[in-house]
C-alpha cells in the first residue's frame, strides 16, 4: 500500500542531503569536538560550520547560537535560565515574585515549564488568551505587563492551527515598555513551526531568545537551537562542562549538529509555493466534498503547510484510525487521541466547543505532497465521514 | 497501538445500527472526551413476565459518536451479551471487554465503560 504523510507539524522526513551531511560524523570523524587533538578538531570544524550556518540564517553572531537536544530543552533553557539569572539579581529580602507572561495555547514545552515554575512558587504567570482567529492580540500582552515582569514568551506559529503571531509588533511594545525601565523585560519566542515559512532574522523580529528544532525542518530529531542575544544574562540549567559558551553542558553531538546546520542552510531552497498550492487545493476540495466542515483559526495569517478543520458529527480519532488503515497519516485534537483525555488546549483556547474539538483534524503538508495525494485523501476521507455519521445516534 | 481484534471490530463493527421497536434504549455520553453511546435491546418474547435479571437479550444494536476504541469495545460487548440473560450481561466488566479485544491501551479502557454504562441505562427502562 502506498502511504501518504500529512503530519509534517509532528515531524518531517530527514532530507537526504541532510543525511549525507551527518553521515561522516558517526564512524569516521568521531572525535570529541572538545578534544585538542586532530580527531577532536576535525569534529569541531563541523560544529563551527554548522554554527555559522545557523548564525547566518538567524542573522546573529555565532556566539549567540546554543545547540541543545531539541526545542523542548531550548525552551526550558530560555525560560528557566532567565529566571535563574533574574532571581540571583533580585535583592535579598524582597518577597516580590517575578512575573512571566505567556499565552494559553503554547506548546507544552513552554506552557508546562511556566506552569511548573508557577506551581513551585518561583513566579507569577499570566496566560494570555488568543482570539477565535488563533492570533494573540499585542494589546492583550501589553495589558499584562507589570513592574515585576521579567519575561514574555510567545510562540511564533501555533503548532496545531498554524496561525502566525504578531512577534514584531509585540517586540516593539516590549521595547517601548523597556525604555527607562530598570529591570528590562526579555522576549522569548518558540519558533519551531515558523522556521520554514517565516522571517527568522532575530534583529528584524526584535527577540532576545528564540528556540528552533531540527526535525520540523527536514533535519534530524534530538537537536535544537536556542538563540541567546549577547546582552541577555542566562544561567545554565544543567551542570557539567563548559560547552556551548558555558550555557549547555554536555558533549557536542557532532552528527546532529552538522545535520541541523545543513537543514537550516536548505530552508531557502524549499518549495513553499508548492506547499501553499497543495494546501489551498485541499481546502477547496474538502469544502466541496464534505458538509459541516469548518476551518479552525484564520487562513491569512497562517503558515502554508497547515489545515486544521472540524468535521461536525464525527470523532477525530476514529477518522485518524480509519485513514491510517488506508495508509494516510493525519493528526487530531480530539480528547480521545490524547493521553490526558482532554481535548486540545489550543482548540479550547480559541473557543471551540467540545463537539468541534471532538471532530478536529490537523492536516500538515510538506513539499513532497502533491495534488494527487490531496485527491487521495479526499477519496478516503469522504466515505469515512459518511460512515461515522451514519453510525452516530441521531439527535432527536 | 490497537490490537488486530480491535481493528477488525473497528472496520466491521458487529450489531451496529438502529433498532426499530426496541424494548429498551440506553444512551450515555462521556462528558470528558465527548463520546456518545446508544444501545438498543430486544428481549425474548417469552421472557417478558420473568424477573428482569432472568430475561434473555435476543438482539442488541448500537450507535455511537466515538473513537476507535469506543466502536470496537461496544461491538465486542454486543457479541458478549447477545443471547445472555440481563443478569449475566450486566456482569460483563470493562476488563472482560478489553481482554476479549486482545487488550486496549490503558488510556482507552474508559471507552469500554461507555458500552457497559449504556447497557445499564437501557436495563433501567425495564425495571
Amino acid at each position: 500500500m502506498k502511504r501518504i504523510y500529512f503530519d509534517h507539524a509532528a515531524t518531517t522526513p530527514v532530507d537526504k542531503k541532510v543525511m549525507k551531511a551527518m553521515k561522516p560524523y558517526f564512524c569516521d570523524v568521531f572525535g570529541n569536538p572538545s578534544s585538542l587533538h586532530s580527531f577532536g578538531q576535525e569534529a569541531m570544524k563541523a560544529v563551527d560550520e554548522a554554527r555559522n550556518k545557523v548564525a547566518k540564517f538567524l542573522n546573529c553572531d555565532r556566539e549567540e547560537v546554543i545547540f541543545t537536544s531539541g526545542a523542548t530543552e531550548a525552551n526550558n533553557l530560555a525560560i528557566r535560565g532567565v529566571l535563574k539569572s533574574e532571581i540571583r539579581n533580585q535583592k535579598s529580602g524582597t518577597d516580590n515574585k517575578l512575573h512571566v507572561i505567556t499565552t494559553a495555547f503554547e506548546h507544552p514545552a513552554v506552557l508546562e515549564t511556566v506552569k511548573d515554575l508557577e506551581k513551585s512558587g518561583l513566579i507569577e504567570a499570566s496566560y494570555v488568551m488568543p482570539g477565535a482567529d488563533g492570533i494573540v492580540k499585542t494589546e492583550d500582552i501589553e495589558k499584562e505587563i507589570r513592574d515585576n515582569t521579567i519575561l514574555v514568551s510567545v510562540m511564533y506559529v501555533n503548532n496545531e492551527i498554524g496561525t502566525i503571531q504578531p512577534i514584531k509588533e509585540i517586540s516593539e511594545v516590549i521595547k517601548r515598555m523597556n525604555e527607562g525601565r530598570p529591570n528590562k523585560i526579555l522576549f522569548h519566542i518558540d519558533a519551531v513551526q515558523a522556521a520554514l515559512y517565516c522571517e527568522m532574522k532575530v534583529g528584524e523580529l526584535g527577540v532576545d531568545l528564540l528556540a528552533m528544532s531540527g526535525h520540523k525542518i527536514y533535519g534530524p530529531k534530538g537537536i535544537g537551537v536556542l538563540y541567546v542575544k549577547k546582552s541577555v544574562k542566562l544561567k545554565p540549567i544543567q551542570t557539567g562542562g563548559h560547552h556551548e559558551f558555558g550555557l549547555r553542558a554536555g558533549t557536542l553531538n557532532t552528527p546532529l549538529i552538522a545535520g541541523m546546520g545543513r537543514a537550516v542552510e536548505l530552508i531557502k531552497k524549499r518549495n513553499t509555493k508548492k506547499v501553499a498550492e497543495s494546501r489551498d487545493y485541499l481546502w477547496t476540495k474538502l469544502q466541496r466534498n464534505i458538509s459541516g466542515i469548518k476551518l479552525n483559526g484564520e487562513m491569512v495569517r497562517r503558515v502554508p503547510s497547515n489545515l486544521n478543520v472540524s468535521i461536525l458529527g464525527v470523532e477525530g480519532e476514529a477518522l485518524l484510525l480509519g485513514l491510517d488503515m488506508e495508509g494516510i497519516a493525519i493528526s487530531t485534537g480530539s480528547a480521545c487521541s490524547s493521553g490526558s483525555l482532554e481535548p486540545s488546549h489550543v482548540l479550547m483556547a480559541i473557543g471551540l466547543s467540545h463537539e468541534e474539538a471532538h471532530g478536529s483534524l490537523r492536516i500538515t503538508l510538506g513539499e513532497e505532497n502533491n495534488e494527487s495525494e490531496c485527491d487521495e485523501l479526499i477519496k478516503k476521507l469522504t466515505p469515512l465521514v459518511e460512515r461515522f455519521r451514519q453510525m452516530a445516534p441521531k439527535t432527536e | 497501538m490497537y490490537s488486530k481484534i480491535v481493528l477488525e471490530h473497528f472496520q466491521n463493527p458487529h450489531n451496529q445500527g438502529k433498532m426499530e421497536e426496541a424494548d429498551c434504549v440506553g444512551q450515555v455520553g462521556n462528558p470528558v472526551c465527548g463520546d456518545i453511546m446508544k444501545l438498543y435491546l430486544k428481549i425474548r418474547v417469552e421472557d417478558r413476565d420473568k424477573p428482569v435479571e432472568e430475561r434473555v437479550i435476543e438482539d442488541i444494536k448500537f450507535e455511537t459518536l466515538g473513537c476507535g476504541a469506543a466502536i470496537a469495545s461496544t461491538s465486542m460487548l454486543t457479541d458478549l451479551v447477545k443471547g445472555k440473560t440481563i443478569g449475566a450481561a450486566l456482569k460483563v466488566t470493562k476488563q472482560e471487554i478489553a481482554d476479549a479485544l486482545g487488550g486496549l491501551p490503558a488510556v482507552k479502557i474508559h471507552c469500554s465503560v461507555l458500552a457497559t454504562e449504556a447497557l445499564e441505562e437501557a436495563v433501567k427502562q425495564l425495571k
